[in-house]
């Protein structure tokens, strides 16, 4: 059964018919088509797998290859990209629009700042996990909120969420550093990691270094996980409940159990994204968190294309690529730094206005969306000429 | 008050056998109107003629109110054409339409439930700029059930009520022609008796032209002059109101009695 | 006792603000069905505009003018340009247009007017009454600022229930189809519509600006509150806004008032309000059960 359904098909859309309209919600990742040619292997979780490896090692090259600057760049990027994942399958499956992942990220780089502030701090992955766990936890509380809210109500409440956030550090300034946040002491890199990079590059095994793999690794068991999950059928009962809501419920789905799961996945992601940014960073403070930070992703997720995770992740680049671009370009005009320095999130806004007018399947999705159109019409005209 | 457009008053009653032939104020050529790729309308043909009641029948689902909505243009027509009073009006913007002369009551009545009574009859006649108060008293006059009414939200308003203030609302537009959508659609038959006297009387007295899309085609066929019976979006057959009621095979066919 | 009335006094003033700003929003919902959240954005702008013709050294009342006059434009120019491709849409298109907006708007302010905190000038005396030997919370300022959104109430009102356009933005409002056929102008009605709720946004902005600093977020939080007053007092009703304007006024003065360290906790406060209004009663005070289909 084609999942292409959106809340604007126009009726009477043939079953077989390609999307008829580009929404901003209209591109989940569709479960594979009877019929894909493709040289990947067919089941869903060895396909991954393989992607997975290829990831991997592609990661450590270009980790590898390029200068301890990039190398920096790219740790900003895992972040970025874990936090635009599960962002997008919030949104783009689940239809669930949220500001407050910027606040969810704070939760996450937060708990890991006060865990590694320890005398003998825990073992990185456990305070990770633990990040992971109290960011959920508190997702889960505004999940259940939100799971009644939609539109423009679930964009307020999460605005609101992410406006009132912050001063629960200022609020809690002994604790949690006020205004100046907290510093974060990064650990150093096992040795295990040093002879891994003396064999592969002979590059120094800095602590840059280290964290652009930390963030690495996290980004590609996030993403594994979640293309499972995506393909799977908790993904598509996601996608159900957003499109055919009283179709799901008519089918026995509890709607707000499965909002507030998908809220859930996307809150771990954010803490997680959270966890990392605090070792990059080297930093929690409110400042780092701002309502900028939320839109930011979701410029991310809309321009990749929502419910997509490549998108996600391409969208992430723009997010760490485009503002020194935009802020060089901005000094050559004249603009001194400051300035320039907005010229990034007007960039962003700029986008977001532009993608919904013109292309509100985002860039991954647009592309997705001519081809199955294309698809489509091949198989109509192959189907006439067969004598139909 | 003299008709305008001084077509011969016919004798009251269905029918217009008489022979007079009037002068046709819409006229719809070969429209095609698609919903995706499903064809609602498929080369429709009509006329209604000045001065009468041309009731558009068929069973749910036939095209009826697609057909309106084209004509007035809340639908985009693939092809085809509309004619006001000689004038085409195919691609006329919709807001256009009751300057042009043509007032349509949609499907659902189409009362504004927030406003009050005598704000939807107000809303009637903003595009005319100031009407005279005695328009007004008017349409009270032919509608005393809004009287009382007069400052409620119209949501306050039975269905009978409601279809009476939507058509005093579309007289204040000083239409030539009145496209009714469904105006029986769970009404009381006393009601609906009332209301299509009404209508009768209306284009007699005032020369009023009426093209009325019905279901109940039992009623519609008793107060019009001419039916156009469409099934699955064409036009099935056009004739006398009359001739249509005799046909018993067509009547089980597509009406329904 | 005293702080008591002090404490109410602010909220109160605080809260007709916090009302102009949801009456913006609420008008816009009305029409369109869209929660502008670029609506502080800009206000903000037309404040810059505004303390640009000031620091210039033109007198606060013509800056007040232009600054009304440019959000009439604004407002006009949004829905034509940049909202109405998206009206009538999924609603998730609309909440990401105007917070697109809202990003773009803020980036561009700080960019033509700079990043730095700004102090804007209050059109009269800050300084509060003094009845007997205490001084009350109430300036002059405060005054003006209660005058200018009760006269702006009263207009709007006005404009609503006795003149033929007033009709037609609530025709367009209630049943644009219906109104079209009716020959109302509905898209520029709703152009209208979005014009003078931003008329209204921008009094809001110029009235919480003066006396104060203003810097490009500065209105971040009064779109948080204008959001949450008027889902408070229920999105479609005016009556609402403002209603939820004064009470959201008063609850925040309270807790920042009475809360130790409760001013960090406003925001908070804010959403904690904004939840159970969501959970317990969604449609608002005023929910209305009117029939909307007709």
């Amino acid at each position: 059964m084609s999942d292409s359904q959106t809340p604007t098909s126009t009726a009477g859309a043939a079953a077989d018919a390609a999307p008829v309209d580009a929404t901003a919600a209209a591109n989940a990742p569709s479960v594979q088509a009877a019929g894909g040619r493709s040289f990947l292997p067919k089941s869903t979780l060895l396909r991954h797998l393989l992607i997975l490896v290829l990831g991997a090692i592609g990661t450590v090259i270009l980790l590898e290859i390029t200068d301890p600057f990039t190398n920096s760049q790219l740790a900003q990027l895992t972040y970025y990209a874990i936090a635009a994942g599960g962002l997008t399958v919030l949104t783009g499956l689940n239809g669930q629009i949220s500001l407050g992942h910027g606040a969810l990220m704070a939760v996450g780089a937060y708990t890991t700042a006060l865990f590694l502030d320890a005398e003998d701090p825990l073992p990185l992955a456990v305070i990770f996990l633990v990040a992971i766990l109290v960011t959920t936890l508190v997702g889960a509380l505004v999940g259940v909120a939100a799971a009644r809210l939609h539109g423009p109500y679930l964009a307020g409440a999460t605005l609101a969420l992410a406006v009132g956030l912050p001063g629960l550090a200022l609020y809690f300034k002994e604790t949690l550093g006020g205004e100046q946040g907290l510093r974060v002491r990064a650990p150093r890199a096992p040795d295990a990691f040093e002879s891994f990079i003396d064999t592969v590059s002979g590059n120094p095994p800095t602590t840059t270094k280290w964290l652009a793999y930390v963030g690495a690794i996290c980004l590609l068991i996030t993403f594994f996980l979640l293309a499972n999950l995506v393909r799977s059928r908790i993904g598509r009962t996601w996608r159900a409940v957003r499109d055919q809501e009283v179709a799901a419920e008519l089918a026995g789905i509890n709607l707000g159990a499965w909002r507030v799961l998908a809220f859930v996945v996307s809150a771990a992601c954010a803490g997680l994204a959270g966890a990392v940014l605090a070792l990059v960073v080297r930093l929690a403070a409110p400042s780092g968190f701002t309502l900028v930070l939320s839109l930011a992703l979701l410029t991310a997720i809309v321009i990749g294309g929502l419910g997509s995770l490549t998108g996600a992740l391409l969208g992430s680049a723009l997010l760490v690529f485009l503002p020194p671009f935009v802020t060089d370009l901005g000094a050559d005009f004249g603009l001194n730094n400051t300035e320039a320095a907005q010229l990034a999130p007007f960039v962003y806004g700029v986008v977001l206005i532009i993608a919904m007018i013109f292309a509100p399947a985002g860039f991954v999705g647009t592309v997705r969306l001519r081809w199955l159109t294309a698809r489509a019409k091949r198989a109509a005209s192959a189907r006439a000429a067969s004598g139909g | 008050m003299s008709d305008p457009h001084g077509s011969t008053a016919v004798s009251a009653g269905r029918g217009g056998g008489t022979g007079t032939a009037t002068a046709p104020i819409l006229e719809v050529e070969g429209l095609t109107a698609a919903y995706g790729p499903v064809r609602a309308l498929d080369g429709v043909s009509l006329t209604a003629e000045a001065g009468r009641i041309t009731a558009v029948l068929g069973a749910n689902g036939a095209g009826k109110t697609t057909l309106l909505r084209t004509i007035s243009g809340l639908v985009r027509p693939v092809s085809g054409r509309v004619t006001l009073g000689g004038e085409d009006i195919t691609r006329a913007p919709v807001e256009a339409m009751v300057g042009k002369g043509m007032a349509h009551v949609p499907e659902g009545r189409g009362v504004i439930a927030e406003l009050t009574v005598d704000e939807n009859l107000r809303v009637g006649s903003l595009f005319r700029g100031k009407v005279a108060k005695d328009e007004f008293d008017r349409v009270y006059e032919i509608f005393p059930r809004l009287i009382e009414r007069r400052d409620n939200p119209a949501h306050t308003l039975s269905g009978g009520e409601r279809q009476m203030l939507v058509i005093g609302r579309a007289l204040l537009a000083k239409p030539r022609i009145l496209l009714l959508d469904e105006p029986s659609l769970g009404l009381a038959p006393r009601i609906v008796a009332q209301i299509f006297g009404l209508l009768r009387q209306l284009v007699d007295s005032e020369g009023l032209s009426v093209l009325l899309v019905e279901q109940n085609a039992r009623s519609a066929l008793s107060v019009a002059d001419v039916g156009v019976v469409l099934n699955l979006g064409r036009v099935v057959v056009t004739d006398q109101a009359r001739t249509l009621m005799a046909d018993e095979d067509l009547r089980h066919a597509y009406l329904g009695f | 006792m005293q702080q008591f009335v002090n404490v109410t006094l602010s909220g109160l003033i605080q809260g007709s603000v916090f009302a102009a700003f949801a009456l913006a929003l609420v008008l816009i919902w009305r029409s369109t069905r869209i929660v502008n959240f670029a609506q502080g954005s800009m206000a903000a702008a037309t404040s810059f505009i505004a303390l640009a013709l000031i620091q210039a050294g033109q007198s606060y009342w013509l800056a007040l003018v232009v600054a009304l006059v440019s959000g009439f434009v604004l407002g006009a120019v949004v829905e034509r340009v940049i909202v109405r491709p998206v009206e009538g849409g999924p609603e998730l298109n609309a909440v990401i247009v105007t917070l697109g907006l809202f990003v773009a708007l803020q980036a561009l302010i700080a960019i033509i007017f700079g990043s730095s905190f700004e102090s804007f000038p209050a059109p009269f005396g800050v300084r509060g009454f003094s009845i007997g030997d205490t001084t009350v919370a109430l300036t002059p300022n405060s005054l003006y600022v209660l005058g200018a959104v009760l006269v702006t109430m009263l207009l709007l009102m006005a404009l609503f229930r006795y003149t033929r356009v007033g009709l037609a933005m609530r025709a367009s409002a209630f049943g644009q189809e219906v109104a079209r056929l009716l020959g109302v102008r509905v898209g520029r009605m709703l152009t209208l519509g979005w014009a003078l709720a931003a008329v209204v946004g921008s009094l809001s902005g110029l009235l919480i600006a003066g006396g104060g600093l203003v810097y490009p977020a500065y209105m971040d939080t009064l779109i948080v509150y204008g959001f949450v007053a008027a889902v408070l007092g229920g999105l479609d009703s005016p009556i609402g806004a403002v209603v939820g304007g004064l009470l959201l006024g008063l609850a925040l003065s309270y807790v920042s008032g009475f809360v130790p360290s409760g001013s960090a906790l406003v925001n908070l406060a804010a959403l904690v309000i904004l939840m159970v209004v969501l959970l317990v009663r969604p449609g608002g005070l005023f929910s209305s059960t009117t029939a909307r289909r007709a």
